[in-house]
């Protein structure tokens, strides 16, 4: 079979990526999806506080999705749900199987990948102690609760302070669950402002920074006493610290990773640091034809940038097929001081119309502060901002303009407090 | 003088609310921000999502919420009526589950097709 586009992954990237590129003019389009429906990870996040830039009103993940999943009604893009692809090629042959047709191979023009990301787990942080049953990441525990129908644990710690442990101290909470703390390394939340308040504060859930988990204690198989411990500056546990907690449950949000074995697979570059695809300004990988979009590319922290941005993919996919332009000499993004990435990494200004948006995350927690872009020396532009963390992504809108003035290979973006 | 971390929208404004001075709020970004500034003094709501029984869809649980924000308070009363709540598919997104929960004049309905 030979289609125009084939997007991986019916999450909100993959939808809004289809949705945009048959807007475009786009008519043969296949969405794979390996669980049993569209909406991805929105369907197990009940919670509300999606959709406020996109829709301007508040939504719960399934709502958003809904959303989505009713635009391609009226349009002929096909889905293909239960299925797992396998493989892409640097040929743009997608590799899928499923129990239906067994394995298949399919040819696209281009191809989206939106497969998003996946949790990290006990073994990525090397947690010490026994290895009973109760020990889960918050994501898992959040869909055994909200669509199986199990409740995981009655009395809880949450490692990690992300928006999903967060959520889940409140969810547990609310189920009738005891949730004794939660407990982040870091000095400061990896979590939304929002969340801690709403989720934490709410319920006198206590949160307690620069400590970890340093023992994890079983009795018959269930995880039965935790051990949690101050670290220093240096992020290692401070003997004589130790503080016990008797709990069933421990739930770990301590960071997601994007999914990119089919990515690598394929050959295509990859940032060091986001640990997604490096792309250009319309989200191109470095096998013309072949887009990411969503947290495949970088974790995002609201649903409405990732369904800006795959829109801009889903676009530019439709435009590789229908128009076919020459690959234009790229510009570097380079990431100066305070910096840990930005997305995308390299920018062909001759293809960018008014501005070029440009998400980035900081290092550590600035107060004021004064994010500048430069040409070698050459100071382009500025953007002041009052509060800036490692949780938050930032956005900032370089104009054509100035992007034109530029004469070396790659401007630096830092930060300066002020 | 209070000061709170508006949770309204992700931005997480850090308020000011003067409870001497007809709850006047600065430090918000929106007009929304000094709503929400002002009720979470004078009385805290939340919108209280969470799942109910589901018998013939596609899982055994369907996510629902309030249509509006309830008082604090009754969060736990309103979990409380939700337990006896069972659902048979067809369900449609807006479907309403539970008419005026607890008394709180909010509706409790469906966010998701099952």
């Amino acid at each position: 079979m030979l289609y125009d586009l084939i997007v991986v992954g019916g999450g909100p990237a993959g939808l809004a990526a289809a949705n945009s590129a048959y807007e475009k003019g786009l008519r043969s389009i296949l969405i794979v999806e390996r669980d049993k429906e569209l909406g991805g990870i929105l369907n197990q996040c009940i919670h509300n506080g999606f959709g406020l830039h996109r829709f301007k009103e508040e939504l719960t993940g399934p709502e958003y999705a809904h959303r989505f999943i009713e635009m391609l009604k009226d349009t002929s893009v096909q889905v293909m749900c239960d299925t797992m692809v396998l493989t892409v090629t640097e040929n743009k042959e997608v590799h899928v199987i499923n129990t239906e047709k067994g394995y298949q191979v399919l040819q696209a023009k281009a191809v989206v990948l939106a497969m998003g990301c996946r949790e990290r787990t006990r073994g990525a942080i090397a947690i010490p102690g026994a290895r009973p049953a109760g020990v889960f990441t918050a994501g898992s525990a959040q869909r055994y609760l909200n669509m199986e129908g199990y409740m995981v644990g009655k009395r809880v710690v949450i490692l990690g302070s992300g928006d999903i442990g967060l959520i889940m101290a409140r969810r547990m909470t609310l189920e009738g669950a005891k949730v004794l703390a939660c407990v982040e390394v870091m000095p400061y939340s990896g979590g939304l402002m929002r969340n801690i308040v709403q989720c934490l504060q709410d319920y006198d859930i206590p949160l307690y920074l620069s400590h970890t988990v340093t023992d994890i204690q079983q009795k018959d198989g269930r995880l039965s006493h935790i051990t949690v411990s101050k670290v220093g500056d240096d992020r290692l546990p401070i003997p004589g610290t130790e503080m016990e907690f008797d709990c069933d449950t421990l739930l770990l949000s301590v960071g997601l990773i994007p999914e990119n074995e089919l990515t690598r697979g394929a050959g295509i570059d990859m940032d060091m640091r986001t640990n997604g695809a490096i792309v250009y300004e319309n989200m191109e990988t470095s096998i013309p034809g072949v887009f990411a979009c969503g947290n495949v590319v970088h974790v995002h922290d609201l649903v409405d940038y990732v369904s800006q941005e795959s829109e801009k993919a889903g676009a530019a996919a439709a435009d590789f097929v229908l128009h076919p332009k020459e690959n234009e000499h790229a510009l570097r993004l380079q990431n100066g001081f305070g910096i840990s990435y930005t997305v995308p990494q390299q920018v062909r200004v001759p293809r960018i119309e008014k501005s070029l948006e440009v998400f980035f995350r900081v290092r550590q927690v600035f107060g004021e502060s004064v994010i500048s872009v430069k040409d070698g020396e050459n100071l382009i532009c500025s953007f002041k901002r009052e509060y800036m963390a490692p949780g938050e992504m930032q956005q900032i809108k370089l104009p054509r303009v100035l992007l034109d003035k530029v004469s070396g290979a790659a401007l630096t973006i830092s930060v300066k407090e002020a | 003088m209070k000061e709170l971390v508006c949770i309204v929208c992700p931005k997480g404004c850090r308020l000011h609310v003067d409870e001497e001075n007809g709850y006047l709020v600065t430090g918000n970004s929106c007009l929304r921000g000094a709503e929400y500034g002002k009720n979470e003094i004078l009385n805290p709501t939340r919108v209280l999502t969470s799942t109910v029984k589901m018998e013939g869809g596609l899982y055994r649980r369907c996510p629902v919420k309030t249509n509006k924000a309830i008082p604090k308070g009754k969060l736990f009363d309103v979990m409380q009526a939700l337990n006896a709540v069972t659902l048979s598919a067809p369900v449609t997104v807006g479907q309403v589950v539970i008419e005026n929960v607890c008394g709180t004049g909010a509706d409790v309905i469906a966010t998701k097709a099952l």
